[in-house]
């Protein structure tokens, strides 16, 4: 089977970086191939990896309340560089009625705190299912 | 509604019952007793107030001054602040701590492209003096102490907090207070830093420096803890890492020059109180005890001032749970009494909400309530101690050294601290023991109420803070009004001096002042130094 590859990032100035580095570890031991993006980037620099690496999905995580103006920032990224198949998944510090924004733009999941990380897990690999349909079927 | 679990049989399927592991990865028996705690009791505990300072850096503790309640408040604008700022004061605070924004810890301001969506999310937003003139507004800065969780920008807040009081007629000998300025753990943990790490030492030592002659009453580095336990460290690689940072601060500071009972007895701590209860008091006390030893044998410290190690602590923000918020309100409580048990000298305690966002109004008063009630109503402040001579307490305290003496050994051994971060060694530790705790999560082994057990199908809501987009717009305008009053001519000499600091080796602290006082912003003092320095890239952690 098609290994997923996934480009984990925190696309603003938020440097607390347990959770995405325990989802790194996470993806890496549920058979993904795993990118980091480092510390910092620019939601244009994380999308510009992700089609440049072509990843399925993105995951992003914000612990630092930017995720309304971060996360749509690496999206609209994305379809500016004409990747719009790439998935886009949230997760961190994210009100409710913040999730629903999100959804609402496409991008999915945006776990709170305390999410089993085989939900996660499950959630990347639907992410990534989708993706490789919209490429079967000429996007 | 009755969960399944409840009153779990512990026993294996074999009839033995399992071993207890703690947090820090010690294996606890089932009681201890007079033959687990070793040692001769003068030369290991001693009386309150007397080296090795086991049981307290006071005689009487909390019977003489409770420890300072100071919570940990800042978000949107300055205006913001400042009323968040007088609340507290007016509920009884005794103490200021200000939380700043990401723009702000990074070096960068309200008009930058970099700060969008950021202004005022997780603090407050400083990009020039003017910022902090609005924030102290109305506040006696001669009377008060201020706490300031900066660390790269360390220099220039502690600039603008002088020339702010300068303002209000106090001179700077007279200001009390902290900043963090604690960049080796922004190298192993929370990750801000500006310059490579070389650099920031250099603008440290500048600061110990003009501060141990100029600021009597100032404390320049708050040796933090917390944020590495945050990052997902144990209790004992969170007591074992914050002191070989300390001991290198103490270096710092020897090596420039200045006498170690000269600066010492401003050099402060920070530990995080988590849900470990009895992991979390014997790590207080065996790090009074190291420390105290080590600023005798090892610095050669005459002052036992210079032996004491003063902290602050802060309950755990990731021990806070997002579903069943309330029950944080319980978990606070536990850590915050493990603080006082453990002979903190000034306490944070988080709000239930703080899994959501940041808090509210009515959450933080709770929080501050929960304090007053350990304070007031329990008696517990009115004996010194209360836990010394506990035989588990006391067997745990000498694990937490001997495992922290070994995490010293292995620091040494990679030559340093500075080679030991460089090398990316303690962030590896500390992601090694995140995930492991993790997967203990998942599995169940690790129990969390309300995420792996207790659960409830559906959350109920609750009012949280909401910091929109008005606070970015309002500082973007404040700052343009800055730089259209401002003496352009001024402010560019006064860069060009602190560059001609920057690339010497002259104390850089008195040109940060002056260039804040000419209403030079934070990035631009920020990036003379992004230019003289360079930045930095971390090594791989994964």
């Amino acid at each position: 089977m098609r290994r997923i590859k996934v480009l984990v990032a925190k696309p603003a100035l938020d440097g607390h970086d347990r959770g995405v580095l325990v989802l790194a570890k996470a993806f890496r031991d549920a058979g993904m191939e795993v990118l980091y993006a480092g510390l910092l980037p620019t939601p244009e620099k994380v999308a510009r990896i992700a089609v440049d690496e072509d990843v399925d999905v993105v995951a992003l995580s914000l612990h630092n309340s930017a995720h309304l103006t971060a996360f749509p920032e690496v999206k609209k990224w994305l379809e500016k560089l004409g990747a719009k198949d790439i998935q886009v998944v949230g997760g961190g510090i994210i009100p409710p009625e913040d999730r629903k924004k999100l959804e609402k733009l496409g991008i999915t999941g945006n776990f709170g705190p305390g999410t089993p990380l085989n939900k996660i897990i499950e959630h990347v690999r639907k992410a990534a299912m989708k993706k490789w349909k919209l490429e079967s079927s000429g996007r | 509604m009755q969960d399944s679990r409840a009153g779990e049989d512990n026993r294996e399927n074999n009839g033995v019952i399992k071993d207890r592991t703690n947090s820090s990865g010690f294996k606890l028996k089932e009681c201890y007793y007079p033959e687990d705690v070793s040692g001769i009791y003068e030369e290991k505990l001693g009386r309150p107030g007397e080296y090795p300072f086991t049981r307290g850096i006071h005689r009487n503790m909390y019977r003489g001054k409770l420890w300072t309640m100071r919570m940990f408040s800042g978000f949107g604008t300055p205006e913001d602040t400042n009323r968040r700022l007088k609340m507290l004061l007016s509920h009884g605070e005794t103490g200021l701590s200000i939380a700043f924004d990401m723009p702000t810890l990074y070096g960068i301001d309200a008009t930058s492209k970099r700060a969008h969506g950021e202004v005022g999310k997780c603090g407050v937003n400083v990009s020039s003096l003017k910022d902090m003139e609005v924030i102290f507004d109305g506040i006696p800065l001669d009377k008060i102490s201020t706490s300031m969780t900066i660390n790269a920008p360390a220099n220039i807040l502690t600039a603008m907090y002088i020339a702010v009081a300068e303002k209000q007629g106090v001179p700077q000998r007279e200001l009390s207070g902290t900043v963090q300025a604690d960049i080796l753990k922004e190298y192993i943990a929370q990750k801000e830093w500006l310059y490579p790490p070389e650099a920031h030492m250099r603008i440290i030592r500048d600061m110990m420096v003009y501060c141990t002659r100029n600021m009597p009453k100032w404390n320049y580095i708050s040796i933090s803890g917390y944020h590495i336990r945050e990052a997902g460290a144990s209790p004992v690689q969170e007591l074992a890492f914050t002191l070989a940072d300390g001991f290198e601060y103490v270096k710092l500071g020897i090596n420039s020059g200045l006498d170690v009972d000269s600066f010492a007895p401003r050099l402060s701590f920070f530990f995080n109180s988590s849900i470990s209860f009895f992991e979390e008091i014997a790590k207080f006390r065996a790090a009074r005890r190291i420390w105290a030893r080590e600023m005798k044998e090892t610095f050669g410290a005459k002052n036992p001032r210079s032996m004491m190690l003063r902290f602050h602590t802060q309950t755990s923000g990731y021990s806070l749970t997002w579903q069943q918020p309330l029950n944080n309100v319980v978990r606070t409580t536990i850590e915050a009494l493990a603080a006082v048990l453990g002979g903190t000298q000034s306490l944070h305690t988080n709000s239930y909400d703080e899994a959501w966002a940041l808090p509210s109004d009515q959450a933080v008063e709770l929080a501050l309530r929960t304090q007053q009630i350990i304070a007031y109503e329990t008696g517990i402040p009115d004996v010194v101690d209360p836990l010394g001579g506990s035989y588990y307490i006391e067997n745990l305290t000498d694990r937490m050294e001997e495992e922290a003496y070994k995490y010293f050994r292995k620091i040494d051994a990679l030559g340093g601290i500075l080679n030991a971060i460089k090398s990316g060694y303690i962030q590896r530790e500390i992601a090694a023991t995140s995930y492991i705790h993790q997967k203990k999560v998942e599995s169940g082994e690790i129990k969390i109420i309300g995420v792996n057990m207790f659960q409830k199908e559906n959350e109920e809501p609750i009012n949280i803070l909401k910091v929109d987009l008005r606070a970015e717009r309002k500082q973007k305008m404040r700052l343009r009004e800055v730089k259209a009053a401002r003496d352009e001519n001024e402010v560019r000499r006064s860069l060009e001096r602190l560059r001609e600091a920057y690339e010497g080796d002259g104390n850089s602290m008195p040109f940060v002042i002056d260039a804040v006082k000419k209403y030079a912003t934070l990035e631009e003092i920020a990036s003379v130094g992004r230019e003289v320095f360079g930045d930095w890239k971390e090594p791989a952690i994964l």
